[in-house]
């Protein structure tokens, strides 16, 4: 059994899947292992992205896995009031809401039509060092003991990064930098087939509520609340069926599908390289700290990976300077961003529901040019600076 | 004593979303596909209860 690769990679998600992809295809060895025993499955996610988002990581959209085409989103604020904004201005920023199921198992198939070996049912659960250079990973696979060497291990291994931690990289998230989340894949439901919907304020403290439509009568309704701004054991669970009992909508739904989950609302990591071990996506922390989304990031992320490691395999040199190249690309790409929307979300989770009620107010009478966080920022500091003077500089 | 005898999951409520997994800041819980380990890198913080989504975990006084 060959047991030596160029790369492996530590999760098959999409962050993993578009890394081990673009590695393969320029020729890398490359191993991509899942503990799971599905590629897609359980699902930890409420599944938006933007058209923008896959465009950027060159995914190319395939009607097999997206569950809702989006035209437009919906903002409300706590008392009700609401902002909508359509396709027309809303752009490349709405996107669609993916099967999450079928989406990870296209983005593997492309990395195994590239060239990647897929181990399922394979945990690592640590790492092999030399004088401090990673150089493969230990664990188990279908039950037995497993062990294979590389010369650059990836973790993608999620919002647990254990891989980073392992290798000597600080992925240690604060409380208030944690959202908890709960979620219910719904049916029976009336909502609009096509609109995103977030909902503000107390309904999920330091979050938000959101109804991502799934087709027809379907969605996925959740919420996520600041680690922060938890009191009690489990009350994640509890300000959801709290939401749906309150809304004409939702609570005629019954679910088809419950998950959990912790997303990172936090600044970039410091560094996402270490010698013979790179992180991406959720492993990296590169969630957007505004909306929680993490696909599109993750999937950025993976592009410049899997390019930076298929020109160390082509050219026989994963050196720490060689490598360091994935860092700098990633950073001059989302690091300014994820810096903004975490100092957004930094001010944003001080803010009453009365500030709320005031902020939809004012966008919904601004004529927005988008739903990007850059417009909606733009169109605040005209008419609320002293809101936004903190972060003033990136707008 | 170690931290798998005070970390106590109620294995009906847990959902092995990895919540606890990714917040704990000494990294001392491993999510073994569908179960949680406590390492003895545990030092009884509490935060894997404090966010855990569902309450699954609880936590033994120290005796």
């Amino acid at each position: 059994m060959k047991t030596d690769y160029d790369i492996i990679v530590v999760g098959a998600g999409p962050a993993g899947s578009v890394t081990a992809c673009h590695a393969a295809r320029k020729g890398a060895r490359v191993l991509m292992i899942e503990k799971r025993q599905e590629i897609g499955a359980s699902l930890r996610c409420a599944e938006g992205i933007s058209r923008e988002g896959l465009a950027k990581s060159k995914i190319v959209v395939d009607r097999t896995w997206v569950s809702a085409e989006i035209s437009g989103a919906k903002l409300v604020s706590p008392c009700g009031n609401s902002l909508r904004l359509n396709e027309r201005n809303a752009g490349n920023e709405v996107g669609l809401v993916l099967n999450r199921h079928l989406f990870d198992k296209a983005l593997a198939a492309d990395a195994a039509r590239a060239g990647t070996e897929i181990k399922l049912k394979t945990s690592a659960t640590g790492l092999i060092k030399e004088g401090g250079v990673v150089k493969g990973v230990v664990g188990t696979s279908y039950g037995e003991p497993f062990k294979a060497t590389a010369k650059c291990v990836v973790g993608a291994d999620g919002y647990e990064s254990q891989v980073g931690r392992w290798g000597g990289l600080d992925t240690t998230l604060k409380a208030s930098d944690i959202t908890t989340c709960f979620q219910y894949r719904m049916t029976n439901l009336k909502v609009e087939p096509n609109f995103c919907e977030f909902l503000l304020g107390s309904v999920a403290p330091g979050g938000y509520a959101w109804i991502f439509p799934k087709g027809g009568d379907t969605a996925n309704v959740g919420l996520g609340v600041l680690g922060s701004r938890l009191k009690k054991k489990g009350e994640v669970k509890a300000y959801l069926d709290k939401f749906i009992k309150n809304d004409e909508r939702l609570k005629h739904g019954q679910p088809l599908e419950a998950l959990a989950a912790a997303v990172s609302v936090s600044p970039p990591v410091e560094k996402s390289v270490a010698e013979g071990l790179l992180l991406v996506g959720d492993a990296a922390r590169v969630i957007d700290p505004i909306t929680g989304g993490g696909i599109a990031n993750s999937c950025i992320q993976g592009v410049f990976a899997g390019q930076v490691l298929g020109e160390c395999a082509e050219a026989g040199d994963f050196s720490d300077a060689a490598l360091q190249r994935y860092e700098k690309l990633w950073r001059d790409e989302l690091e300014n961003k994820l810096w903004r929307n975490w100092m957004v979300k930094e001010k944003l989770i001080t803010l009453s529901d009365k500030t709320l009620d005031d902020i939809v107010n004012v966008l919904s009478e601004s004529d927005l040019k988008s739903m990007s966080v850059y417009s909606l920022l733009a169109a605040l500091k005209e008419k609320l600076p002293d809101l936004v003077k903190e972060f003033e500089q990136f707008i | 004593m170690s931290a798998a005898d005070w970390m106590i999951v109620n294995v009906d409520k847990c959902f092995h979303c990895g919540a606890c997994v990714g917040s704990c800041p000494e990294n001392a819980i491993y999510l073994a596909e569908v179960v949680l380990e406590f390492n003895d890198k545990c030092n009884r913080c509490g935060r894997c209860l404090h966010l855990c989504p569902v309450g699954a975990i609880t936590m033994e006084a120290k005796k």
